[in-house]
């Protein structure tokens, strides 16, 4: 039974349960965002953070609403209105092939913060890591902007591809003790600018409603093995993604995730898949192509496909989709562990979870691999094509690689990724048939 | 006798093609496509229905192609020009294993197998460089008809080096070289080159696995075989009816149809 065929489920519990968590997580993100357009009425100071490495549970404990820059940039594209934003930063001088991210922001920036889900409040500090190199300029913009503080957390990785530093490691153990020592500085820099002093308690909290999104989470995640899948990860997962990011450290976000894996569990049960038919299982390895989101996830859902993987869930959810749990007898040291494996996707050699990729084809059944390497960020586009031989060496799965980017529309030919599409699935038909899988077309 | 049909809507040129129950082509046509895409797909086909002889009640199935198949109003369902490229390049050379389609806006490294299924493949990035409109507009900046471009580049003996990746800056790029007091065959040569090139890197994507199969328009073009053939290192197929190869891939899936409709057991064949 699939989607749209409720008969062994109740009614009334059906409906309370299905679609909650994308009912739910669109209102706690609006009134995330309402309540960020209203902290400086209200004389609250805002800092500027980043998915990667976020530390938004010691931020709210000193009282900083936060403003995610890449998520704000998203949502201009998301609402079809990313080309304005782009305009201006490009009037004011921006090469056209900068990172839209940044060009959103900025343009987001210099109209004074102007944005369609509110109004972007400035910052009284930004705190980054180098995960992304982009994020150092993108912080000495605002720091030449408004003159507040930025502070950047070095965070250590594993270049080697063959080692990795991991929990109980001695390598690891040392760069956990060279985090930790940024992170006490962070605080004393936190102390200085809210006047507040440090709450280990309030912090022990905070990251306690960390474990339990973090434990909700990657339950999500793995339900999505069940066929048919419960959740699409392009468009309803990166729903997730934001409330995960958005109310970190948060009660509301703990329990939205605890009660979004009981609404998987309960489809899971039931066999209510996402789409009326699921016709093809795939794993998605990128961005998503933000400026034709929904028209993006339909060129798929037309023919069957329904992504039950996505990269994008692991890398941009700050280290929750392993289940990690912070210590919280050693809240300060636990915050440098927490951080170091968050932002680990992008500090360790990119080689690493290749196999990961080839595990998820045989734990999920997926027929093929979508990667999207994007015009804004050559740096997580380098190595696709690497990963994709590999990966093609140790799996005979389908794949297909489509590019555009994540808020350009300028750089996006839906005719021509509507025919790639079209001839991978046709592809994929012809290997079910042949192979007498029998779900082809 | 029942027939199939398969209609090529390209961005340059439409393209029809009848089969017979052989899959035998017995009707084609070609025309430009101009702006008016339904009407092109209609008299494509109604001229390869002239062409065969055959009246439009013998075609049991209609399958559309090409960046236009959607508007293929008469058809009975549309396949990438990516699967029917394929499948008509194995039809024509049955060990065929690779395909380099070049057409007017974009350009396809295919890899298929045996039954001209496809395994993977490689197109050009969003520019048109790469491809057939990028002779064009060359062909334009010297004033030469696009039929004697192959065999003017052919008598170059030293090629220039065609840097630009812009089939706009082409133009300009190619006016600099006469400017330099460059031969228009070594310029033309050196645009045969540059397009080689981009299309040679497509090939080494999916793999560059002997035979190779060379489709669309600009397969006609000497030059550009003689350029693949040499940095391939191979011998590429041409089939004297390259550019109609869209069409009878699009052709033998309607034929399988067909075929499928009167012995629902043969499933191999009806692929994508």
């Amino acid at each position: 039974m699939q989607n749209g065929d409720k008969s062994m489920t109740t009614g009334d519990e059906a409906s309370k349960v299905i679609g909650r968590g994308a009912r739910e997580g669109a209102r706690l993100f609006r009134e995330w965002f309402e309540a960020l357009t209203g902290a400086p009425g209200r004389g609250e100071q805002t800092a500027y953070v980043f998915v990667m490495g976020s530390l938004a549970e010691l931020l709210r404990t000193f009282g900083f609403h936060l403003s995610f820059p890449e998520i704000n940039s998203l949502q201009t594209a998301v609402r079809r209105v990313a080309q304005d934003y782009l305009n201006v930063a490009e009037d004011y001088g921006y090469s056209p092939d900068i990172c839209g991210y940044v060009k959103a922001d900025v343009g987001v920036q210099l109209r004074g913060g102007e944005h369609p889900m509110g109004r972007i409040p400035k910052p009284t500090l930004a705190v980054l890591t180098n995960a992304c190199n982009t994020y150092l300029k993108w912080a000495e913009i605002w720091e030449r902007m408004y003159h507040m503080p930025t502070f950047t957390l070095d965070i250590p990785g594993s270049r080697s591809a063959s080692y990795r530093h991991t929990p109980g490691g001695r390598d690891f153990e040392r760069d956990c003790k060279y985090v930790e020592h940024q992170v006490r500085e962070l605080i004393s820099l936190c102390e200085e600018i809210s006047g507040k002093s440090f709450d280990i308690d309030a912090l022990r909290e905070r990251l306690d409603h960390t474990n339990q999104m973090a434990a909700a989470y990657s339950e999500v995640l793995r339900v999505n093995r069940s066929r048919p899948a419960p959740f699409n990860a392009l468009n309803e997962g990166t729903i997730y993604l934001g409330v995960c990011n958005a109310l970190r450290g948060d009660p509301r976000g703990s329990q939205y995730f605890k009660d979004l894996a009981q609404e998987m569990a309960y489809k899971a049960a039931h066999r209510i898949g996402t789409l009326p038919e699921e016709k093809y299982r795939l794993t998605f390895v990128g961005v998503p192509c933000y400026p034709i989101f929904r028209r993006f996830y339909e060129l798929f859902a037309t023919w069957g496909g329904v992504f039950v993987t996505s990269t994008y869930l692991q890398f941009a959810a700050g280290g929750l989709d392993v289940g990690f749990e912070y210590d919280l007898r050693r809240p300060i040291e636990g915050l440098a562990e927490g951080l170091l494996l968050g932002v680990s996707y992008a500090m360790d050699a990119m080689f690493f979870r290749e196999r990961e990729l080839v595990e998820w084809v045989k734990a999920y059944h997926t027929d093929g691999i979508v990667y999207h390497p994007i015009k804004s960020c050559r740096t997580v586009s380098t190595g696709l094509a690497d990963k994709r031989r590999a990966i093609s060496e140790m799996s005979d799965v389908m794949s297909l690689v489509i590019e555009s980017d994540l808020v350009d529309k300028r750089v996006v030919s839906e005719a021509q990724m509507k025919n790639r599409i079209d001839a991978f699935f046709e592809g994929l038909a012809s290997r079910k048939l042949r192979t007498g899988a029998g779900a082809a077309a | 006798m029942a027939y199939a049909a398969g209609v090529d809507v390209g961005s340059t040129q439409t393209k029809a093609v009848v089969v017979d129950e052989t899959g035998a082509i017995v009707g084609k046509s070609l025309i430009d496509t101009g702006a008016n895409v339904v009407t092109a797909a209609e008299q494509s086909f109604l001229m390869a229905l002239n062409d065969g002889h055959i009246s439009e009640e013998e075609v049991g199935y209609v399958v559309g192609t090409g960046y236009g198949r959607y508007r293929v109003t008469f058809g009975d369902t549309q396949i990438t020009e990516i699967s029917c490229h394929a499948r008509g390049a194995v039809r024509m050379f049955p060990r065929t294993q690779t395909v380099l389609d070049m057409g007017g806006q974009d350009t396809k490294a295919i890899r298929v197998r045996p039954n001209g299924e496809v395994l993977d493949f490689y197109m050009n990035d969003k520019c048109a460089a790469g491809t057939g409109r990028f002779l064009g507009a060359a062909a334009f900046a010297l004033g030469i008809p696009l039929k004697d471009l192959g065999e003017t580049a052919l008598r170059g003996d030293k090629p220039v080096a065609i840097s630009t990746t812009c089939t706009v800056f082409a133009e300009s790029e190619v006016l600099s070289w006469l400017g330099k007091g460059k031969k228009v065959e070594d310029i033309l040569l050196g645009v045969h080159r540059s397009i080689g090139q981009r299309s040679v890197s497509l090939l080494r994507r999916v793999g560059v696995i002997e035979e190779i199969t060379f489709t669309g328009g600009v397969a006609k073009n000497r030059a550009m075989v003689e350029v693949l053939n040499e940095m391939l290192g191979a011998r590429i197929n041409v089939s004297g009816d390259s550019h109609f190869m869209g069409a009878l891939g699009a052709a033998l899936f309607a034929l399988d149809r067909v075929l499928n409709a009167r012995n629902p057991v043969s499933k191999e064949e009806s692929a994508a």
